[in-house]
């Protein structure tokens, strides 16, 4: 963790295939964006946005590194992991579509919701991807609400 | 239509004949709306701070999802039980967990019929 007056900054390491831990990185930030008083809305907004990634990185990828950083103005989540990528990210984008197997299903997840919902929650959503090596994506959500799209 | 009402989890557990398995001090707890699917994705997508969950999905990312939702609780339906892991996650996040025998579809018009709204499919964001 680092922080100071006016930025506050967290690590989290995700690993892939790591189901029973699977959303412990997003019910922690959960629970930091609620101790450092951020809006209760915007708690749920960062909370969904990165439970579904990590979850697409235990279902998909072999590990990631996820930072949370707030400033005054902004929350930004940074993921990057080391796995398969994504071929077609225009196809990875389209609800409903997923290349989930029956288990990540019987998880209750792979229902192809996952980047979309991510970036209907985001203010501001990157997604960028290197098939054989991995994907990363970034999150930024507006703490101002006078800056929300 | 039923006219639009409050349940406290104390009527809905009669209503649904459910067992607490956590929350036992909580069933003062007012519900204001439910909304019921197996599938978290759908969850995350159109659930709503303050929904009563109901699921048959009994893996600790049933507790995890209504947490980072902020779910008022959780009933199980087709008397399914939360492994020990969500039984854990729920107690230390005062998430009550209540289990019904009845099906997902029963469950929901049960609910429903007394009164208990659905969650609108509006999303966080547009709301």
């Amino acid at each position: 963790m680092m922080s100071n007056e006016n930025e506050l900054s967290h690590r989290f390491e995700i690993k892939g295939g790591d189901f029973s831990n699977a959303g412990r990185a997003s019910t922690s930030i959960k629970e930091i964006l609620q101790e450092i008083g951020i809006d209760s809305s915007i708690i749920v907004r960062a909370a969904i946005a990165s439970y579904e990634a990590e979850m697409n990185v235990v279902m998909y990828a072999h590990r990631a590194v996820l930072t949370l950083n707030v400033t005054p103005e902004k929350l930004h989540l940074k993921l990057e992991d080391e796995g398969p990528g994504i071929e077609n990210i225009d196809l990875a984008m389209k609800e409903g579509f997923s290349t989930a197997t029956d288990e990540m299903r019987e998880m209750g997840f792979g229902a192809g919701m996952g980047l979309p919902n991510i970036k209907k929650n985001a203010d501001k959503f990157e997604i960028s991807s290197t098939p054989g090596k991995g994907t990363t994506l970034k999150i930024t959500i507006c703490l101002d609400k006078t800056e929300e799209k | 239509m039923p006219k639009k009402t409050k349940m406290t989890l104390k009527e809905i557990k009669e209503l649904l004949q459910a067992e607490v398995i956590i929350g036992i001090d909580s069933l003062d707890l007012e519900i204001e709306f439910a909304g019921g699917s197996d599938l978290m994705s759908d969850v995350l997508a159109f659930g709503k701070p303050g929904i009563l969950l109901l699921t048959g999905l009994s893996n600790a990312q049933s507790v995890r999802t209504a947490n980072i939702i902020d779910a008022k609780a959780i009933v199980y339906v087709r008397g399914k039980k939360p492994d020990k892991m969500g039984i854990e996650l729920a107690r230390e996040k005062g998430i009550p967990l209540l289990s019904t025998k009845y099906m997902m579809y029963t469950t929901c018009g049960l609910l429903f019929s007394h009164g208990l709204p659905g969650v609108s499919g509006l999303s966080l964001k547009k709301r």
